[in-house]
């Protein structure tokens, strides 16, 4: 049998602990949901495709923050089959192992990560270069899914409230490098100051937890020196 | 329980990083105003040195040092990560800081008189 | 911190790089057979390449030490705002005043 600790109520709260049995294969998904269909109708969670392409189910499992679809009881329960189920830190829990996105999606608005075209239509197809150093660098940051976890993970979300995260600032950097986008100037801009990349310390928790195995961390790298090269050129230009 | 992410190598880096920081920010006006007894002439700064000749701050000297290494070692590592193209490999990134750290520290107690 | 600060931190990062190595060196050297006021004043007396090597130290510290503690403060404490700012300004001046101190007092002009 397996002694599953979970956190009811919101961000108070106390651990309730159920007892499962375990099965073969079985995932933390499968847990929960036994919990909540057999055990407790009351217990909310989140899950949407079970299959690790959406990434709902993401919670804290033994204090790593994980998709709970993609983690085996197997490899993730303690050596004395005891599990502790956790909602994602640095989110507003709204009740037991669900938080509220809005604050994350807020800011991932407000790293503008997303796709300006620019006030004229283009005139023709864009011709991107799938080689080109620039298509390289957006396309190994470009699969994040918006799960939360390396915000989760992050230790300077959880020192600095106003921080953009590592989600919002990976998604503006695959902008940065997009050849089509036309809002470069703003985009740095507003990923630029104290809750900008250079808040960032690099611990590298983001690039530790992300389940699709991106690196938020080069991400933010990457925008702290296109800030630093925009500056430089700035500085050299206005002095001439 | 602690967060897993406090466990992960990247984050102890980026904590003695951190608290090296904090003790030479410390450290440093005290170092300045030891130096600054030799405005009273040498005799004055050799009645200070005369008080570090012992094995405790001997000992205090060879941490300090070490921190020193520890901040600039952990630093140029930081650099790197946000200059260099190379993706790191964080826990052999760290070994070697250790042992540069490790290093400077005995050739500091190998070397004091 | 912001973009100014993060920018004069890692150009003061830089700077440091090479003045902690050498200074790290001297030091490793300079412990040998123990260390006299007599042995310093040797090497920095009149001194003009240590004077220059050494105020550009102190600037870079005093520049590199306050923002890294700005960080810490904001990050681990519930202080912030320009109380803060204008005391680690403070504290930057502490660092230069007396940095400036001690290399002229074994600069010995």
């Amino acid at each position: 049998m397996l002694s599953v600790e979970v956190w009811r109520g919101t961000d108070r709260g106390r651990f309730q602990t159920f007892a499962v049995p375990r099965r073969v294969n079985q995932t933390v998904l499968d847990v929960v949901s036994e919990i909540q269909r057999e055990q407790d109708p009351t217990l909310s969670y989140r899950f949407a495709c079970r299959v690790g392409m959406c990434g709902s189910c993401a919670m804290v499992v033994n204090g790593r923050p994980r998709w709970t679809c993609r983690t085996r009881v197997s490899e993730s329960a303690s050596a004395k089959g005891a599990l502790r189920l956790e909602p994602l830190r640095n989110f507003t829990v709204v009740k037991d192992l669900t938080v509220e996105m809005t604050q994350f999606f807020d800011k991932w608005r407000d790293a503008h990560g997303h796709f300006e075209p620019g006030g004229a239509p283009a005139q023709d197809f864009a011709v991107v270069e799938p080689a080109s150093p620039q298509r390289q660098a957006a396309d190994a940051a470009i699969e994040c899914i918006g799960c939360g976890i390396c915000y989760s993970a992050c230790e300077v979300v959880a020192w600095n409230k106003d921080y953009l995260g590592p989600a919002a600032l990976n998604r503006a950097w695959t902008l940065v490098n997009d050849v089509r986008d036309a809002a470069r100037d703003a985009r740095l801009d507003a990923v630029t100051g104290e809750a900008g990349c250079q808040a960032c310390h690099t611990h590298m928790s983001c690039t530790t937890f992300c389940p699709k195995g991106l690196a938020p961390t080069y991400s933010i790298a990457g925008l702290k020196r296109t800030f630093l090269l925009r500056a430089v050129s700035r500085a050299w230009g206005g002095g001439r | 329980m602690m967060r897993a992410s406090h466990k992960e190598p990247g984050f102890l880096a980026a904590l003695l990083h951190r608290l090296s920081g904090i003790a030479l920010a410390i450290f440093l006006p005290f170092h300045f105003l030891a130096l600054a007894t030799a405005l009273n002439g040498a005799d004055a700064l050799d009645t200070f040195l005369a008080l570090t000749r012992t094995p405790a701050m001997k000992a205090s000297e060879c941490v300090l040092v070490a921190a020193l290494a520890m901040h600039m070692t952990l630093g140029l590592r930081v650099l790197a990560i946000e200059f260099l193209p190379i993706r790191e490999r964080t826990f052999a990134t760290l070994s070697a800081c250790a042992a540069a750290v490790f290093a400077v520290g005995l050739a500091f107690l190998l070397n004091v008189g | 911190m912001n973009a100014a600060l993060y920018l004069a931190q890692r150009l003061s990062a830089m700077v440091l790089a090479f003045a902690v190595t050498a200074h790290l060196a001297t030091i490793l050297y300079a412990v040998r057979g123990g260390l006299t006021a007599g042995e310093i004043l040797a090497r920095t007396r009149h001194n003009d390449a240590f004077l220059f090597l050494y105020v550009v130290f102190v600037v870079a510290v005093a520049v590199h030490a306050p923002i890294g503690l700005r960080n810490v403060i904001n990050e681990w404490t519930p202080w912030r705002g320009p109380l803060v700012d204008r005391a680690l300004v403070g504290f930057g001046g502490l660092l230069f005043g007396l940095g400036l101190l001690a290399v002229m007092a074994v600069y010995q002009p």
